[in-house]
């Protein structure tokens, strides 16, 4: 089983540096090829190794090598499969399969092909090290890797020039990709400073360690280091206020939105939040914030998605949305639902963001989907796919986002949060209806795409097969629900709703259920039929809060980017240009004056320069004598 | 009676006087007389400290500055000549061509 460990974990960082060997060279189909299969390989050995821990409720833990070693810090570069860890393998290995065949259909064109490869495989490489990894140390370093990688994919088209948007002051693949470095850059300095405090107060940062220290700690230091780490599950995961980037991101290529920005990477905050469930769930404080929070973000990203155009934006938001919905269980205690809502989310959002690239690539590049419209008949599957993957983000029975939206709303509701669940309960409603929003615009209606002399064409069929996998698993998922959790529970806290909700969890659910259709059936109305734009709706003051993001990437702008630029002109035009330079300048000039004044000793005549030694033989003997006379 | 410190006086007025010599003068043969004076003034101090303190030593090192004196003035004359002949001249002013 160890070996099993290895080969999932390192399969990937192979694929990544065989595709590497070829970054420079042009696009070769086998390099795609051999990391698909490197990948399928890392997938198969998880589902063994899920499959091992299902049926002995083991956990493999394996210490490859020491890594840090000095005085009290011991960190050993440990990896270990447990409940938790190998749920987040097979969802990431599979996932990301898939968006590695998709990709050589997608990325034919492109001539950085072997590279996108190569960063692509690097990434399941860092996410596995993330998931996998024993302590915190090993979690942080994967957590920097998909940094690194994400922002290696969403500047992939790094030559692309800046364009003005409406919504956005100017951007371009390189400008997002910075973007969302620099945000994930802010989050990660709390993470940090959560792994401190952990150190500091258990000395160890070996989870097992860590966790069975926690009755010695104090209150207070609990909070502070569940805060800490808390932060930077809200970078990694775009919480509000660093929910920003998440949208920027979508500048990257098609397959990483999927795989990245979608399926894994965003939930390696919930994933952190899960794994160290022992510290959340001795600080309700945070906790209840964490699920407050979620609450808010679901609900704040649907209402933005409901206006947006662009075909990519709108999904980017309903991840935000979603990961709301799983910060919001993950805060409530139900952490075995945020993750079971987590890898339903994976499945069904990767085939949604799967089918959008597929509608790109038909649109030669366009997103906007008021240019859309009728592509149901030149692009079947896709809407298959799409409209499948909708249903189950609606959370329509029995697709997978029913089971674990529905269990999520239901915990708000046990927990006697009635706001947090009317919210979450007005968000299922939104979701429906921006999902289907974006599906009927699409694909229903009239061709608006001809004015625009765009000739559509469907994907290729091995594409389209490549994502049937994950089409399957967005509408069985949620049949594997109980088998989950009786899996999970090995390792997580159970979470049982309360005899009350119990009674009441068929009413609740249908109720959800209207609330869902009515936002599909309004879709329907307003937008199948064909696009009818209205004046006086869009210049509202509401559709253009919506419209601009809350206007809050231009906040950032005004209160942030702008004032940070002028301190750093001012910096560097006074501090910089008139002290630091002008010190070292000045230091050269000394000495170049030095070297010009003193040339003129260089008279050539030896008489002078006798002069000169007996001078410096009388100054040395002056030393000598008024040393020995001092001294 | 004299003693040690008359000795150390003229050996240090040799010394000025030589040191003078290899400032002032202009010519090169004459530079080459002053360092030999500065010489025999350091081999003057050296032959008085040893008769001072009894050790052969301070004499023994006055005989390996004569001889090296003499070799040094065989060849400081050589290439003194061969500069004569090149140049028509011994005067430094005249000489002075490496000019920084």
């Amino acid at each position: 089983m160890e070996n099993l460990v290895y080969i999932a974990l390192f399969a990937p960082l192979v694929s990544s540096l065989f595709a590497g060997l070829f970054a420079m060279s042009p696009r070769q189909t086998f390099v795609g090829v051999i990391s698909s299969l490197l990948l399928f390989v890392s997938f198969v050995s998880s589902v063994v190794l899920g499959y091992h821990i299902a049926t002995t409720g083991a956990s493999v833990h394996v210490t490859m090598m020491d890594w840090i070693s000095v005085a009290d810090l011991h960190i050993p570069f440990g990896f270990m499969a447990d409940q938790v860890s190998v749920t987040m393998m097979v969802v990431v290995t599979l996932v990301s399969t898939v968006v590695h065949i998709y990709s050589i259909g997608y990325m034919d064109h492109d001539k950085s092909f072997n590279r996108f490869f190569s960063y692509l495989s690097a990434f399941v490489f860092s996410m596995l090290v993330l998931v996998m990894s024993d302590n915190f140390a090993g979690l942080f370093i994967g957590w920097e890797g998909v940094g690194v990688c994400s922002w290696l994919l969403i500047g992939f088209w790094y030559h692309k020039p800046d364009v003005s948007r409406e919504e956005n002051p100017s951007i371009s693949p390189s400008w997002a990709a910075n973007e969302a470095f620099i945000m994930n850059r802010i989050a990660d300095l709390g993470m940090l400073v959560g792994i401190f405090i952990i150190f500091w107060n258990t000395g160890s940062l070996q989870y097992d360690v860590v966790f069975s220290q926690i009755p010695n700690l104090a209150p207070a230091v609990l909070t502070a280091a569940a805060a800490a780490l808390f932060i930077g599950a809200m970078g990694k995961s775009a919480q509000f206020p660093l929910h920003t980037w998440l949208t920027d991101a979508m500048e990257g290529p098609t397959p990483v939105s999927a795989l990245i920005h979608a399926a894994t990477m965003v939930t390696a905050g919930v994933f952190l939040v899960i794994r160290a469930n022992p510290i959340f769930s001795v600080t309700p404080d945070v906790s209840y914030f964490i699920a407050a929070l979620g609450t808010f973000v679901a609900f704040f990203a649907a209402s933005m998605a409901l206006v947006n155009r662009d075909l990519k934006r709108i999904i980017a938001f309903s991840t935000l949305s979603q990961l709301g919905y799983m910060f919001a269980a993950a805060g409530l205690g139900a952490y075995w639902i945020a993750l079971f809502h987590l890898a339903a989310h994976a499945f069904f959002k990767a085939l949604l963001f799967l089918g959008a690239g597929n509608v790109m690539h038909a649109m030669h590049g366009e997103l906007d989907i008021f240019k859309m419209g009728g592509l149901k008949k030149k692009m079947r599957w896709t809407y298959a796919y799409m409209g499948l993957a909708s249903l189950a983000l609606a959370g329509i029975p029995p697709l997978a986002g029913f089971f674990s939206k529905d269990a999520i709303i239901e915990t708000a509701f046990n927990e006697g949060t009635l706001i947090l669940w009317a919210m979450l309960v007005i968000t299922a409603g939104m979701t429906a209806f921006y999902s289907f929003r974006q599906v009927f615009l699409t694909f229903l209606g009239d061709e608006r795409y001809k004015e625009f002399g765009i000739h559509p064409h469907e994907m290729y069929g091995f594409v389209l097969i490549a994502m049937s996998p994950l089409a399957i698993l967005a509408v069985i998922a949620g049949f594997f629900r109980d088998w989950f959790n009786a899996f999970i529970i090995n390792l997580l806290p159970n979470y049982e709703m309360s005899e009350h909700t119990h009674h009441l969890a068929l009413i609740l659910g249908v109720l959800v259920l209207v609330v869902a259709v009515s936002g599909i059936i309004l879709a329907y109305m307003k937008y199948a039929k064909g696009l009818k734009r209205s004046e006086k709706t869009e210049n509202g003051l509401l559709y253009k809060l919506l419209a601009n993001q809350y206007y809050i990437p231009k906040i950032y702008e005004a209160l942030i980017t702008k004032p940070y630029a002028e301190i750093s002109q001012l910096m560097w035009k006074k501090v910089d240009m008139r002290i630091v330079d002008a010190t070292v300048d000045g230091i050269a000039k000394v000495i170049y004056k030095s070297g010009d004044g003193s040339r003129k000793m260089q008279t050539g005549n030896l008489s002078n320069y006798l002069s000169w030694m007996a001078g410096g033989a009388l100054v040395l003997l002056f030393i000598t004598v008024a040393s020995y006379v001092i001294g | 009676m004299i003693g040690l410190n008359h000795y150390l006086i003229v050996a240090g007025l040799l010394f000025a006087i030589g040191l003078i010599g290899v400032i002032r003068r202009r010519n090169l043969l004459m530079l080459f007389f002053a360092t030999e004076i500065m010489l025999n003034a350091a081999n003057v101090a050296f032959a008085a400290i040893s008769h001072y303190y009894n050790d052969l030593s301070g004499q023994m090192f006055a005989f390996f500055i004569v001889a090296i004196a003499a070799s040094e003035v065989a060849i400081g004359l050589g290439l003194l000549i061969l500069v004569y002949k090149k140049q028509g001249t011994l005067d430094l002013d005249d000489l002075a061509t490496m000019k920084g």
